[in-house]
């Protein structure tokens, strides 16, 4: 983005912070980009002739008569079939050593689709893992995120996700990614031999946090191309969701808002939702559907991120450390996927969704039963046998390292029902008992 | 002359206007960007600079672009058509709009002015009329749309002339009135109304008495809500709002069914406007978009239009009670329109109240709500609007301003809980949590909630003191609390029959169920008590799932029967 001829510069910054700088200039425009001291920066205020810049990179180092010029237009990526196996920064720039991009020239963050020209999501998106398929069934223009704890294995469990889902494109927008788990997404995609239908953008703990917050428009951009133009399946992942926000909160707290909850802009459930009502499946056979990261502190689900982001998105699954089966595990109880409805019994088999909540509600009776062991009272035979079949049942199903198809799971499942309880006590229609019963 | 003026400071959806004469509150203008006019409303005024609330994205917007004031508040078309139609908080029709993406500034009239209704007048000439006074008919679906007198019109007016009875658009000139002062009004089909102003063109506003059906067991035989009732439900996200309140919408006994999306998913409102056509209204045998308007301003269209989404569902409720309709208004969810009430005011810069909330934020809630309520119109026939709405409290923390404001505002609060949801016990309503001020509680019930409020005590006891260490008779207690909300309260909204419950079969399976916890039972230990409650719900659920009176549910009937009769043996 080099400056134009003719182009005015200014050189009398007003007043710095660690987040932006403020200077007086006219013609200023809302939203457009400008360098400040070579650096890229965005308009984000402006009062009178006081134009106030968010400075990506921080503005470490920018002296008081550092040069400023307007671009004139907002942020931009150029789009084309090229973006296909690339890595790109937050600004779109190939980190990889390969060339530029060519292609057509699109504003990031535009508008979003019209909702009456939405169609209903209905196409199920398989991954083998039954806490996801069988409990929590993903559909394609769904948005759903995976809240967990720091040391859970998040990135992991994602890249399966999307290496075994059906999906034309695989879009990466990694924010505050450790190069750990840079190199882990990359090498991943790479063994897969996916690496034609990845792009990624990445925004790693080395570089600025601000930077942060143009990865996932940068992605969705990108994802819009593909879905819209192309008529393809995209898959967005967007990791990590908490650095996102705490991006906005430094930018927010550096132009004097009044903090709302958990000192977090007021306006994080608008910032939110922008990305995630990305998700879309549309007219055409295009979708884009978003799975991403939110990290909770020690499972604090009401903190305003994940609370906020509960909202917008369509369920979120829940990753948890199960100490009865030693396994890491999609939790049952706390996870939930909103469109599952639109695919359980129609493009799976008919007794998908009672099969589900009978295992759950089983496996609820099972944790009073061991909180009942934990007081040191006695436990019925009903107590003994629901504890025997959710060690089974976390272990068979739940862990994130299954990979079966959604007839093995239910089959699994009714293979234990029928191991440990009578046909009364799972409550399910009789006419499914009829059919499926095995055992007792 | 018009004012105008020019753009001096933007922060986001907030643009300081610099004007040249005079500007009213809530007053509209037109922001020109390159040509595109960008409606936004004044929010607030000091001295010649006026902070305007934009209804679009502010993107590439400049200091010194052109404003024009429009001298008027963001209003209404109210006229036939209405039903069945998308719109946006500001009453766009989402349908005819041509792009898959949004385009800014692009405003789509809200009415078809090309179709042609049946007209059939009702007042005569000579006939003296008043505003929302009845002029004529003609038939939106299977439902009579009465053309009124416009509401903004004051005192008393004589018809002058009335055209016969045939086919018109709804620009027809439908009437002419005079005036006291002898001044000639023409009405067409049509009129419009500012959205932030009640209407208020009814004689009085009794007291609710008529139930509400909404089919949902826990609501209806629990906690009823009145026919022009207000209600609220409060939860944690995943506890199943939405799914409630959709539940409802499907069958809700009303005439009229106006469903706000206000900042929420728009893949839910997709769901409405996918299935809605499909689906029939239990009550009419129609189908169910016919009696339906979505206004949707989903999470990620502009804040500013979400604020006026909720004006804009409960006026074109107003304009249809005015015509003695019974009209159902649900809004999912009023937090995020207080949000976008949060984030100007944080805009603005004012001094924030709890949670960075406005502090007129009660007032504004308690305001909006007193809105619904029933009426007796001018002409002695009635009309109700029975609000219901949604409220996502942070953290599902029922003790924040949103909640606790709505509190004082709605008569019927429908508290979800998450600990119910977390075991699936679907409507996650806490039967214990709620509180109902509507009249006409029948002793059952009171007797229903009692065994509930025991089997919780007599739970807790169990947890305390182990299985062993209280006596049977207190798994027996606990075991009839379970009946009651397996059996009843819980109610898959996704099964064909369990969805819908129509009050005579809540009424039989109520007494059957009461027959059931009011015999005395007596076991020899708590697993035998624990294994014959098992079965009885399994064998309730069942019936559950089997058309009411159908010979399969008479069988279940009888299992249960023989089973009460024959326990112990």
């Amino acid at each position: 983005m080099a400056t134009k001829a003719y182009q005015r510069i200014y050189t009398r910054l007003e007043s710095i912070t660690k987040a932006t700088v403020s200077l007086r200039a006219k013609g200023v425009s809302n939203e457009e980009l400008a360098v400040v001291g070579g650096k890229l920066a965005q308009v984000v205020k402006t009062r009178g002739d006081l134009v106030t810049l968010q400075v990506f990179s921080g503005t470490e180092g920018i002296p008081t008569n550092a040069e400023v010029t307007f671009l004139g237009e907002p942020p931009t990526l150029k789009v084309s079939e090229q973006l296909s196996g690339r890595f790109f920064n937050a600004y779109g720039n190939p980190i990889d050593g390969g060339p530029e991009v060519e292609g057509e020239v699109r504003e990031i963050g535009g508008p979003s689709v019209n909702p009456y020209k939405r169609r209903q999501p209905s196409e199920l998106i398989p991954t083998g893992i039954a806490g996801i398929d069988l409990n929590n069934t993903i559909v394609s223009g769904q948005k759903i995120p995976f809240f967990a704890d720091p040391d859970q294995p998040y990135n992991q469990v994602m890249a399966d996700v999307a290496l075994r889902a059906d999906v034309d494109k695989i879009i990466l927008g990694g924010m505050g990614l450790s190069n750990d788990d840079y190199l882990f997404f990359r090498h991943a995609f790479e063994s897969a031999g996916a690496l034609d239908r990845i792009i990624c953008f990445v925004n790693t703990t080395e570089d600025p946090p601000v930077e942060r917050l143009l990865i996932p428009d940068m992605a969705l951009t990108a994802a819009e191309y593909f879905a819209v133009d192309k008529n393809e399946k995209v898959l967005v992942l967007l990791t990590d969701m908490t650095l996102y926000a705490d991006a906005l909160c430094i930018v927010s707290n550096r132009m004097d808002q009044i903090p709302s909850k958990d000192s977090m802009p007021g306006s994080l459930y608008s910032d939110l939702a922008k990305i995630y009502e990305k998700a879309v499946q549309l007219p055409t056979e295009g979708s884009i559907t978003i799975i991403a990261v939110t990290t909770l502190n020690d499972g604090d689900i009401t903190h305003a991120i994940p609370d906020n982001t509960g909202y917008i998105t369509e369920g979120q699954l829940f990753l948890r450390a199960d100490s009865d089966s030693g396994k890491v595990i999609i939790d049952p109880f706390r996870s939930l996927s909103r469109l599952k409805q639109r695919v359980q019994n129609i493009k799976t088999r008919e007794d998908h969704s009672q099969v589900m909540n009978a295992g759950v509600r089983l496996y609820a009776d099972a944790q009073n039963a061991k909180t009942k062991l934990e007081n040191g009272f006695d436990l019925s035979d009903y107590d003994h046998r629901c504890l025997e079949y959710a060690k089974e049942y976390a272990t068979r199903l739940l862990s994130i390292d299954v990979n079966i198809t959604i007839t093995e799971m239910l089959d699994t499942a009714w293979e234990l029902f029928g191991k440990y309880f009578t046909k009364a006590e799972t409550g399910i229609k009789q006419s499914l008992t009829d059919k499926y019963w095995k055992g007792r | 002359m018009k004012t105008k003026g020019t753009v001096t400071g933007i922060v986001s959806n907030l643009v300081t206007v610099q004007v040249d004469g005079p500007v009213a509150e809530n007053e509209l203008c037109y922001i020109t960007l390159g040509g595109t006019p960008l409606l936004a409303e004044v929010i607030k005024v000091n001295g010649d600079r006026a902070s305007v609330q934009v209804f679009e994205s502010t993107r590439g917007l400049k200091n010194g672009d052109q404003v024009e004031f429009l001298g008027r508040m963001l209003e209404v078309t109210l006229g036939p058509g209405l039903l069945s139609s998308v719109y946006d908080g500001l009453q766009n029709n989402l349908a005819t709009m041509q792009t898959v993406f949004l385009k800014r500034g692009e405003y789509t009239d809200p009415l078809d002015h090309g179709k042609l209704w049946d007209f059939t007048p009702i007042a005569k000439e000579g006939d003296v009329v008043e505003a929302a006074g009845w002029l004529g008919e003609v038939k939106e679906g299977w439902l009579p749309h009465k053309i009124m007198v416009p509401f903004s019109f004051k005192g008393k007016y004589t018809v002058k002339k009335i055209i016969p009875e045939g086919q018109y658009n709804i620009d027809t000139v439908v009437a002419v009135l005079v005036g006291e002062d002898g001044s000639e009004h023409e009405v067409t089909m049509t009129q419009r109304w500012p959205v932030k102003v009640a209407v208020k063109a009814y004689k009085e506003k009794p007291r609710p008495q008529r139930i509400m059906e909404t089919g949902v067991r826990c609501i209806d035989t629990f906690n009823p809500i009145a026919e022009g009732g207000t209600g609220f439900i409060p939860g944690p996200f995943g506890c199943g709002k939405t799914v409630l309140q959709h539940a409802i919408a499907k069958q809700g006994e009303a005439d009229i069914i106006v469903m706000a999306a206000c900042g929420e998913r728009a893949n839910e409102v997709v769901e409405i406007f996918t299935e809605f056509p499909e689906l029939i209204d239990p009550h009419t045998g129609r189908h169910l978009m016919e009696r339906t308007t979505i206004i949707c301003n989903t999470s990620n269209m502009p804040v500013a239009a979400r604020e006026a989404s909720v004006y804009t569902a409960m006026t074109i409720c107003e304009y249809y009670r005015a015509m003695g309709l019974k009209c159902l208004l649900l809004a999912d969810s009023t937090s995020r329109w207080a949000q976008a009430l949060r984030e100007m005011s944080n805009r603005m810069e004012e001094l924030p109240g709890a949670d960075a909330f406005p502090v007129d934020l009660s007032a504004i809630i308690s305001n909006f709500y007193s809105r619904a309520g029933m009426v007796v119109l001018n002409n002695g026939k009635t009309g109700a609007i029975t609000f219901i709405g949604t409220v996502s409290p942070a953290g599902g923390n029922l003790k924040e301003p949103v909640t606790e404001s709505t509190k004082k505002a709605a008569r019927c609060f429908y508290g979800l809980e998450q600990n119910r949801a977390d075991q699936k016990r679907y409507p996650a309503v806490n039967p214990n949590l709620d509180e109902n001020v509507e009249k006409g509680w029948v002793k059952k019930v009171l007797n229903a909630k009692n065994i509930l409020r025991r089997g919780r005590e007599a739970n807790e006891q169990i947890n305390i003191l182990g299985d062993d260490g209280v006596p049977v008779s207190y798994h027996v207690s606990f075991w009839k609390s379970e009946l009651i909300d397996f059996a009843f309260l819980q109610q898959d909204a996704f099964d064909s029959v369990d969805a819908l419950t129509p009050m005579a079969r809540q009424k039989y399976m109520l007494d059957l169920i009461l027959s059931i916890c009011h015999r005395e039972f007596e076991f020899d230990d708590f697993e035998k008590c624990r294994e014959f409650f098992k079965e009885l719900i399994n064998d309730l659920r069942q019936m559950n799932y089997t058309a009411f009176q159908s010979d399969g549910f008479n069988e279940y009937v009888k299992i249960i029967d023989n089973k009460i009769h024959g326990y112990g043996n």
